[in-house]
């Protein structure tokens, strides 16, 4: 409703009056506009509950739909999880679990076998999960040198201050400094289809493709034009805790370096303490078979990073995606439930309405 | 230039020092050494006449405002924060940015005091470059020169209506006597013409050869006091220069008044502080035990440089810093800004309304404090002046009475009422002020009884008598209409006020102005032409009016040679003008006026030259002036009294002479009481023959007085009363000062929006409250208890009885005496009295002091705790006006010291309704709604990084880049809610006049209370929990990032809080609209941008990628929607169920215009029947309240009318 409109009255601030010294003043009346008078034409809702009782019902009619669309996709989500971590004295990790050692050379490997009870007849994507590790630390977030991973040449020798301690191993500078990268998930994981006939079959693991594309591209550069990265990475030792240098994470050149993806990955800090991370995907070969068919695997561990030291867990998640992400039946859950308490109100606020709403049109003010 | 050792310099230095300091001060003229070097001028010392009232210099402006701020306890805590920033340990992620938020404010606050300061150069630079002539010897002349090249010791001339450029000595006038006039409106605020003579014993020639004087005037410092432009001067004067300097008005720039909101305010920011301690306390104390609950060392737990871990204990003691720059937003940093932008905004369109402009003086409402408009809508009493405030103060003789027989003038009534009617429209029509302003003066309507009288012969010395009385008697000042008194300056000196106010408002609308003046429609030319024909039709109305006037002017034969018409009056007072005009009216035509002298101009043509031997002005205690003059043919001593009836009566001959005399004397008080009934102001006119030898010995006491050094005041006026003995009464005339308009109307209006009007006047009891029903402060039916009591001692033991019966009667109005007033303000029975007081509709408080006035505003305010507004035109209301909350000010016919020690100035009382009830509710609920809004949003916004604490173990980690944080509080969010504060509308102006109930909503407590800034603060606890968990909810346990994270939480938030603001405004018009949609984009294109732009911000992308995933949006669409359900339900309900006047108000306001003004006709008239139906009831229960009111009453010998009464005094 516009309550109110522009009024023309005398609609003049200028009177030019004979000022007795000589000169014309200017009248010091007010302009007359709808905005310094304050008559813009206005919009003056009155929520009340006849006027918001649409509103209600159509909350209710889109949510509710939207929500069980959600929830159907949530659930049609195929996700397993195993639990590597190897706390429990019957699991296979136990041992590696038990003894640990940056620093050693003699890997520990555990196998863990399991059962698909399903197949998955899409891209499946692999992540490994942390929890009760906090990424989200103050000083863990900022101890990091985005100048020195986007490959600025100069940058490389001279980590910021803000790696510290992790900028200088023994008087050289780290690359890549700081305590992300010096805490990289170092874990190697492989699948197996054990065959009906007892035969590991290796289920191929894509290594690329996990990390985001501008990451890779724009924001992770290896330093210098130098194809040569053991050269470009001259005069840098690794972060301590590594077992390899960062010339080293990957045979491919374009997944090495910086731009290496499961560090690119890793270098996005998880926002919670319990998270996830992609580690691989595994792509559908051809239209007919399933990318997982139903039956016996085994998850080969090369286990090299400790959690015990914060009573974290290591799992590994097999995951067929949609475009809601994982699975996840909250939000389904949320949008239907508010969808029927709106709709709820809505009836509540009719009642309300024709039990009230006469009053209020009549407009009775006398007590 | 010749050469000057240093340590003559200074030497010279010091002499001047001790030049400058010194009590009495020797100046030598400059003439002489004129074109000398600086270094030879005698008067070199003293600083030159240049004003510089700027705060700060160029040089010097940064570490001086700076410092000005600093005053500030606030921006201490701020900047104090951010050298927080600073300390290694509190580990802030870019201490840099922390200051941008400080220094914006500072930035802000900087500009606009460096932008007032500029406007003061700028209007400092204007004045210094205003032209005078000083007189040069070389040139031999007066040569025109800038005010600020005016030296001490330079001879200035002053021609007629020049402003004076400075405090100067008065050497020689063009009037044969030496004396000339000045008007010291801008010093001291009065408008009347002030003698001053010049030096006796200098004798100046003027002529082409040079001027060889050499005056050593010895000037005592601060005796001329300062004086500012704005004299006005006859003919040519020589002034030597006197005081060093022109002090500027003692201006100490805006008063600082602390509105209640704000105080209120200050009290929540105290809790807002508390909140974030205990904030910091847990984030600290979980820090503690998250770390405690650590088996080990995990690899995410960084060391310090040196490759050690702090204690856990020490590490959350650190933690407890660096949560409270984490969290610092949640004390609003920006409110005291926007607080301060928001009033700027909201007096703009204060200044801007057309309601409160007056076209008759070419007047808007001014603000001079630019702090308190929110206060405007909690006024619960008023206290007003009369005079002036609820009358015209523009004095008309209404009636006389002499010698003990009543003259009427009836036809002055009905002639003048239709008479103005033209006049007024008149000027509507022309839009002008050139009508002579004091035509009503001078038009008095003849008594042709009177008339007749005068032209007999019997009793002529009587009646002739009276009216050279009211001739002489006075000090009013007779000047040529051609030398009219001109207000050249008031509108520069106007400017020149303005600016020192430091009210920034004027170029801001002058800037609005020229912006909008292309959107601006002309008037069609049509109702142009129309308006002439209008105007020429008013013209001859007019003369046809001015022609039924002059049939009752004496005819034009007996009329002198001297055109009398072009005589100009100047008076102190309206009265005397009257009085005077009225006199000229009859015949008796004041001629002229010297200090020694009078010329009267009697009816038959000859002129009375009468010596003045002495004037006895005018004093509040006396209450009377005399004048003594000698009369030129009887070379009698007469001694002319005129004053108030009863100083005069007890001064009268003794009652045992004449019996004549006596008679008169009684007839005159029966007239004088009936007049007073009337409303109208009476004074007496008495005179007395002195035999010479009296004359004598009195005038020598006078010399003594007047030459006394010590008691100089009491003496003169020992002196005055001696002599004022034994008079004869001569008559009593009665003068009219009409209401102003729409008075009664206002008057009522604000009763009943619940405001309780008092009225403070130095009249006379039975003027006031004649002056009180007509105006509506009193009504029939009111009890009115009259207490005034002669003597101190009998009422005080009675008035202890317990006046707990008021409280049965609904309408009591209370008339009290100034001098019960006084015992009343007594400690001991101050209480009874507010508790009296607090039960009566209305208080008329009659003759009080000044003083009295500012003490019964204090009492009030004290006691009661209540907002209270004083509203006066004249000197003597500054101290109320200054006393109360709200000085309200009237730019009336007193001149401007009211105005000056005013918060609001006005020009009509009847404007006081607009303010307060539509500015006042307007402001009130604006910046109250803004004020809890700002908590909200800064709560709302500040608690999700406080929730993530629980998540990041509490290691102060924020989910959102730090300049997203900064920008969110000082782009995205922050000119919404400005807009809100000054735009708003909760109901439209016609319902707030319309309904005047609605304004109670505001006082008291109003919106602004405990409870609501707790419920809004726990609704942005609320919010903020859902727009952290419903995101948490879903990404929990997925590979999110941490800005991918607090992408959608800032979003979420932003969104809420946009809507939240949404449901608030009441009223949207395209600027909300554009505002609200402004921020939204603003926040989506600068997070965008700053994703792309800074490769080394780690969220690099992050909004991107979140916009191209459909989770994001339904997130976000889900969390707002939750998180405004309550609130958009609360609303609902509330307008839905409950009925508060507001929401049924804005009910009303839905409507069409006609059917809404309908509606309120309709309410009105069922309200005055219900309102009619009360009062019948409670006349029933009169009896028993009035009786025991009546021991109270008599006690103090008083009396108590009954309502029927005063139904009859109404009726006269």
């Amino acid at each position: 409703m516009m309550a109110s409109g522009y009024n023309a009255k005398d609609e003049d601030g200028h009177i030019a009056v004979a000022g007795l010294g000589g000169g014309a003043l200017r009248s010091r009346k007010p302009e007359n506009t709808a905005f310094k008078q304050q008559r813009l034409p206005a919009w003056q809702p009155v929520l009340t509950a006849g006027s918001v009782l649409p509103a209600f019902f159509i909350i209710g009619l889109v949510f509710i739909p939207i929500g069980i669309g959600l929830y159907v996709t949530s659930s049609n989500i195929r996700e397993f999880e195993i639990d590597y971590t190897g706390v429990d004295v019957s699991s296979p990790c136990f041992n590696c679990s038990q003894n640990f050692n940056w620093n050693s050379t003699k890997p520990c490997t555990c196998s863990i076998p399991f059962y698909l009870d399903q197949s998955y007849e899409s891209n499946v994507f692999m992540y490994y999960g942390l929890s009760n590790f906090y990424q989200n630390h103050r000083r863990y977030v900022k101890s990091r040198d985005d100048s020195q991973l986007n490959g600025d040449p100069t940058e490389l020798t001279k980590p910021s201050k803000e790696c510290e301690p992790y900028a200088f191993h023994e008087h050289k500078p780290i690359a890549p400094c700081g305590a992300i990268a010096n805490s990289m998930f170092n874990d190697s994981l492989e699948l197996f289809y054990i065959d009906p006939n007892g035969t590991k079959v290796p289920v191929p693991l894509s290594s690329t493709g996990i990390a985001w594309w501008t990451d890779k591209h724009v924001k992770f550069r290896n330093p210098g034009g130098n194809p040569n990265l053991t050269a470009a990475f001259q005069g840098t030792v690794k972060p301590v805790n590594w077992r390899r240098p960062v010339y080293e994470l990957d045979s491919d050149p374009e997944n090495n370096g910086f731009i290496n993806e499961d560090f690119i990955v890793w270098m996005r800090t998880a926002a919670l303490p319990t998270f996830r991370k992609l580690y691989r995907v595994i792509q559908k070969r051809n239209g007919l078979m399933p990318t997982l068919p139903r039956g016996n695997y085994s998850l080969d561990v090369h286990y090299n990073y400790p959690v015990r030291s914060f009573e974290g867990r290591k799992r590994v998640i097999l995951s067929s995606i949609s475009w809601m992400g994982g699975k996840n039946p909250f939000l389904g859950i949320a949008y239907v439930s508010v969808g029927s308490v709106c709709f709820f109100l809505g009836v509540v606020l009719l009642f309300i309405h024709h039990k009230y709403g006469n009053r209020s049109s009549s407009a009775d003010m006398s007590h | 230039m010749p050469w000057m050792s240093p340590l003559a310099r200074i030497r010279d230095a010091l002499a001047g020092q001790r030049a400058r300091d010194k009590d009495l001060r020797n100046l030598v003229s400059n003439l002489p050494y004129e074109g000398l070097d600086k270094w030879k001028q005698p008067n070199r010392h003293f600083r030159n006449n240049g004003i510089k009232t700027t705060k700060y210099s160029v040089l010097f402006f940064i570490p001086m405002n700076l410092f000005e701020q600093f005053h500030r306890l606030a921006n201490l805590y701020f900047v104090g924060l951010a050298i927080l920033n600073f300390v290694p340990v509190v580990q802030a992620f870019e201490p840099e940015v922390a200051l941008i938020p400080i220094c914006v404010i500072l930035a802000l606050t900087a500009i606009k005091d460096a932008w007032e300061d500029f406007r003061r150069y700028k209007s400092d630079k204007k004045l210094n470059r205003l032209p005078c002539f000083v007189y040069s010897s070389k040139e031999k002349c007066f040569v025109e020169k800038r005010w600020k090249d005016v030296r001490v010791g330079d001879f200035v001339k002053v021609e007629s209506n020049d402003i004076v450029p400075a405090d100067l000595l008065l050497l020689y006038t063009s009037d044969p006597n030496g004396v000339c006039h000045i008007e010291t409106a801008n010093l001291d605020g009065e408008t009347n013409l002030k003698q001053r003579r010049a030096v006796p014993g200098v004798c100046i020639t003027v002529s082409n050869t040079d001027i060889l004087l050499i005056i050593h005037a010895v000037i005592r410092t601060g005796c001329l006091g300062f004086s500012h432009p704005d004299l006005v001067l006859k003919q040519h004067l020589v002034y030597l220069k006197g005081h060093e300097t022109k002090a500027m008005l003692n201006n100490n720039g805006p008063r600082y008044k602390r509105s209640r909101l704000e105080r209120r305010l200050n009290i929540d920011v105290i809790f807002c502080i508390l909140l974030l301690f205990t904030m910091c306390i847990i984030g600290s104390l979980g820090h503690y035990l998250w770390l405690e609950s650590m088996p080990s060392v995990p690899l995410y737990l960084v060391p310090q440089t040196d490759g050690h871990l702090d204690t856990p204990s020490l590490s959350s003691f650190y933690k407890f810093f660096s949560m409270i720059i984490l969290l610092q937003v949640l004390i609003p940093i920006s409110l005291y800004v926007s607080i301060e932008l928001v009033k700027i905004g909201q007096i703009y369109f204060i200044t801007n309304d057309l309601d409160l402009y007056d076209e008759e003086t070419d007047a808007t409402i001014q603000c001079k404090a630019l702090n308190i408009t929110e206060d405007l809508g909690q006024i619960q009493y008023i206290f007003s002046d009369k005079t002036g405030t609820l009358t015209e103060n523009k004095m008309v003789f209404r009636r006389c009475s002499i010698m003990g027989r009543e003259y009427p003038h009836k036809e002055n009534e009905c002639v003048r009422r239709a008479l103005k009617m033209y006049i007024y429209k008149i000027k509507i029509l022309m839009f002008t002020k050139s009508l002579p302003p004091n035509q009503q003066e001078t038009e008095v309507i003849l008594d042709q009884k009177l008339l007749r009288q005068i032209r007999g012969t019997e009793k002529i010395d009587a009646y002739q008598d009276f009216f050279l009385a009211l001739a002489i008697c006075n000090t009013v000042v007779v000047s040529m209409a051609t030398a009219k008194r001109l207000r050249v300056s008031a509108r520069l000196t106007a400017e020149f006020q303005q600016t020192n106010q430091s009210n920034p408002l004027d170029t801001l609308s002058s800037l609005v102005r020229r912006a909008g003046s292309w959107t601006r429609l002309r008037a069609p030319i049509t109702s142009e032409t129309s308006a002439n024909d209008l105007t020429t039709q008013g013209q001859s109305v007019n003369q046809t009016g001015g022609q039924t006037c002059s049939l009752h002017v004496p005819p034009q034969g007996t009329a002198p040679a001297v055109p009398a018409g072009k005589l100009c009056y100047e008076a102190e007072s309206p009265d005397e003008a009257a009085l005077v005009h009225t006199a000229k009216a009859y015949g008796f035509v004041l001629m002229s006026r010297t200090p020694d002298s009078v010329t009267v101009q009697l009816p038959s043509g000859a002129q009375l030259r009468f010596e003045v031997l002495d004037t006895l002005s005018f004093d509040s205690n006396r209450k009377r002036m005399s004048v003594l003059v000698r009369h030129p043919i009887s070379k009698q001593c007469i001694l002319y009294t005129k004053g108030a009836d009863y100083a005069i009566m007890e001064l009268l001959e003794t009652p045992y002479g004449e019996k004549q005399q006596k008679a008169i004397a009684s007839d005159t008080q029966q007239h004088l009481d009936c007049y007073a009934k009337e409303g109208l102001r009476t004074l007496c006119i008495a005179k007395k023959v002195l035999c010479d030898g009296e004359y004598e010995s009195w005038a020598v006491q006078r010399q003594h007085a007047l030459a006394a050094m010590d008691n100089r005041e009491q003496l003169i006026m020992d002196s005055a009363v001696q002599i004022e003995t034994n008079l004869c009464l001569l008559g009593a005339t009665g003068v009219e000062d009409r209401l102003q308009d729409s008075v009664p109307d206002t008057v009522m209006t604000l009763r009943e929006a619940g405001i309780q009007v008092w009225v403070l006047t130095g009249d006379k009891p039975e003027t006031a409250v004649n002056i009180g029903y007509a105006c509506r402060l009193l009504e029939q039916d009111d009890l009115v208890i009259n207490m005034s009591c002669k003597r101190n001692s009998p009422c005080i033991p009675r008035y202890s009885e317990d006046p707990r019966n008021v409280d049965t009667t609904p309408d009591i109005s209370l008339v009290i005496d100034g001098r019960t007033l006084t015992m009343l303000m007594s400690p001991d029975l101050r209480d009874r009295f507010v508790d009296l007081a607090r039960h009566c509709r209305s208080v008329l408080c009659c003759r009080v002091t000044p003083l009295q006035k500012s003490e019964v505003v204090k009492l009030i305010r004290e006691k009661l705790k209540v907002m209270t507004l004083a509203v006066g035109d004249g000197a003597n209301d500054v101290n109320m006006i200054q006393a109360a909350d709200i000085g309200v000010g009237i730019s009336g016919q007193e001149g401007m010291q009211a105005v000056m020690a005013s918060d609001f100035a006005i020009s009509r009382f009847k404007h006081l309704k607009k303010l307060l009830l539509v500015h006042g509710h307007w402001c009130y609920s604006r910046l109250a709604n803004m004020i809890i809004y700002f908590f909200y949003k800064n709560a709302a916004n500040v608690n999700l990084l406080f929730w993530y604490q629980f998540f990041c173990g509490f290691t102060a980690n924020a989910m959102i880049d730090h300049w997203l944080m900064i920008f969110f509080n000082l782009l995205f969010t922050s000119v919404p809610p400005i807009m809100f504060g000054i735009m708003d509308k909760d109901v439209s102006a016609e319902m707030l006049l319309g309904l005047p109930e609605l304004y109670r909503t505001g006082q008291g407590k109003g919106e602004y209370s405990f409870f609501t800034f707790w419920i809004s603060m726990l609704d942005a606890f609320y919010q903020s929990l859902v727009a952290f968990f419903i995101p948490y909810f879903t990404y929990r346990g997925s590979d999110i990032d941490i800005y991918a994270f607090g992408t959608p939480l800032n979003t979420i938030s932003l969104f809420t809080i946009l809507l939240h603001l949404s449901i608030e405004i009441k009223a949207w018009t395209i600027v909300h609209v554009f505002i609200i949609l402004g921020s939204v984009t603003l926040y989506f294109i600068v997070t965008l941008a700053y994703g792309v732009r800074y490769l080394n911000y780690s969220g690099y992308w992050t909004l991107q990628a979140q916009m191209v995933d459909p989770m994001f949006y339904l997130v976000c669409l889900i969390s707002t929607v939750i998180a405004l359900l309550p609130r958009y339900l609360f609303h609902v309900l509330k307008n839905s169920i409950t009925c508060s006047p507001i929401v049924e108000a804005r009910h009303l306001d839905t409507l069409e215009p006609s059917t809404r003004d309908q509606w309120i006709k309709e309410w009105r008239s069922f309200r005055g029947r219900v309102q009619d139906k009360t009062s019948d009831v409670s006349s029933v229960s009169y009896a028993d309240p009035k009786a025991s009111l009546a021991s109270l009453s008599y006690s103090s010998n008083g009396y108590i009318r009954s309502s029927d009464s005063n139904k009859t005094i109404g009726a006269l």
